[in-house]
């Protein structure tokens, strides 16, 4: 109908891949840093930490990403800020990532044996200590094969940025769809190109999960 | 910064909003039903000695679960469209959730049977029991028992994923509240009473399969595994 595909539509497409690929490395980053607090929180000693933190993963985890997106995105205009689908989708997505990461990173530093947490106690060590010297470097061995799979999720998820304007990926191909009408064949660029970038990620975090296997049965007291 | 937020506005359309909420357990209940048959199938495709039917099955798991799911609803919408075949988006939206939901249910299911020790398989061959009672009594149901609550959670999430409907014009409740805010401007209250709906949703179908796992395995409740 409206002609056919051509390299320019590819290379827009293309440019809307670098734009996942860039949300894909915001969100972790952001997610990381709130996570690793929200984490630290869900162990904390303070019971009111424990809770706040406690409320704030189930209320994300009982959330589509959807609607948390478009709360980042009416939310923050409803206050005053004027934001960009960028910040927005950035935030939004930042938030949700925090949540599933912190419960993630809670279980790892909860799954370093016990028998660590009371030697450090009984060398002496304080809370910062114990936690920087003996478990944290303990817990990131056992996190990184489960953070490496929930990357797969994030790229997947920032599909969803389409919905607030944000031109990556999925929304290119809806542009690009628009002006072609070839949905069947866009689309299915569209679900290669995902695949292209989530495959990697998946294969490496199934790796990284055979080896932790190995060295977890060899390192596992009879 | 002035937030002013006027919700009554927006709760006098809650006929709306709980039929939305309804309509999302429905495609939720029909996905997960749906999905947990064809993704058993597919586990049991993917242990398959066919290695024809064992890599299909492979390739389908990994596609769907390398892509996204808005892809995926797009591509079943317009593909049945192309092939000349016209179905309410409801239809479309459990086909597609079914498929997406089916690929995560198969990869549960492995890991499920992967951890059947394999001398009870190896005891119930030697009480001859058949191909088939062995799969049912002795991997399927035990399996199942095994994976209970990650097969609930992804069940869960599942109905959080059914969102991504609104895009493909099904009914449920995103569509609705999208519908609500560009008719009351009023976009960031709609969006939070949606996000409440949905946190009780999920309340609600945790509460719901935590019960049903007490009914289906009595055994566990014996034992007082958590759930």
């Amino acid at each position: 109908m409206g002609g056919h595909l051509n390299i320019n539509h590819l290379m827009f497409l293309g440019q809307g891949a670098l734009w996942t690929i860039a949300l894909s490395v915001i969100a972790p980053i952001g997610g990381g840093i709130v996570g690793f607090v929200i984490a630290l929180a869900r162990i904390s000693p303070l019971k009111s930490v424990r809770i706040a933190s406690g409320v704030y993963v189930q209320l994300i985890q009982g959330t589509p990403l959807l609607v948390i997106l478009f709360l980042g995105y009416f939310g923050l205009a409803a206050i005053g800020l004027k934001v960009s689908s960028l910040t927005a989708a950035g935030a939004s997505l930042t938030l949700y990532v925090a949540a599933y990461l912190g419960e993630i990173w809670r279980g790892c530093i909860q799954s370093v044996p016990k028998p660590q947490w009371e030697a450090a106690e009984g060398l002496a060590l304080s809370r910062t200590q114990r936690m920087m010297k003996v478990i944290l470097p303990q817990a990131i061995r056992i996190a990184t094969p489960p953070t490496v799979g929930f990357m797969v999720q994030i790229v997947k998820n920032t599909s969803l940025a389409s919905v607030v304007g944000f031109v990556e990926l999925m929304r290119s191909g809806q542009i690009v769809n628009n002006s072609l009408f070839e949905p069947f064949a866009i689309y299915a660029i569209i679900a290669v190109t995902y695949f292209a970038m989530c495959y990697p990620l998946s294969l490496f975090s199934q790796k990284l999960e055979r080896r932790m296997g190995r060295g977890r049965s060899n390192l596992a007291p009879a | 910064m002035s937030l002013q937020l006027d919700f009554p506005a927006v709760l006098e359309r809650w006929p709306n909003f709980l039929g939305g909420a309804a309509l999302t357990l429905e495609l939720a209940a029909f996905a997960t039903v749906f999905g947990a048959l064809f993704g058993t199938l597919a586990a049991v495709g993917r242990g398959s000695r066919n290695s024809l039917i064992a890599s299909a099955c492979k390739v389908y798991v990994e596609a769907i679960r390398n892509t996204p799911l808005l892809v995926q609803i797009f591509l079943v919408y317009f593909g049945l469209a192309s092939l000349g075949l016209k179905f309410s988006a409801f239809t479309v939206a459990v086909a597609a959730l079914t498929i997406n939901v089916g690929a995560y249910t198969a990869e549960i299911m492995r890991a499920g049977f992967e951890a059947i020790p394999r001398g009870q398989i190896e005891a119930a061959e030697g009480l001859a029991l058949s191909r088939l009672q062995v799969y049912w009594h002795i991997i399927l149901l035990p399996a199942i028992e095994k994976v209970y609550p990650a097969l609930t959670s992804q069940f869960v999430l599942l109905m959080l994923a059914s969102s991504v409907c609104s895009q493909i014009s099904a009914e449920e409740l995103t569509a609705v509240a999208n519908y609500i805010q560009s008719d009351t401007y009023r976009a960031f209250e709609t969006y939070i009473i949606v996000a409440v709906l949905y946190v009780i949703l999920s309340l609600v179908m945790r509460a719901g399969f935590w019960g049903l796992g007490l009914v289906l395995f009595p055994r566990r409740r014996q034992l007082g595994t958590p759930l």
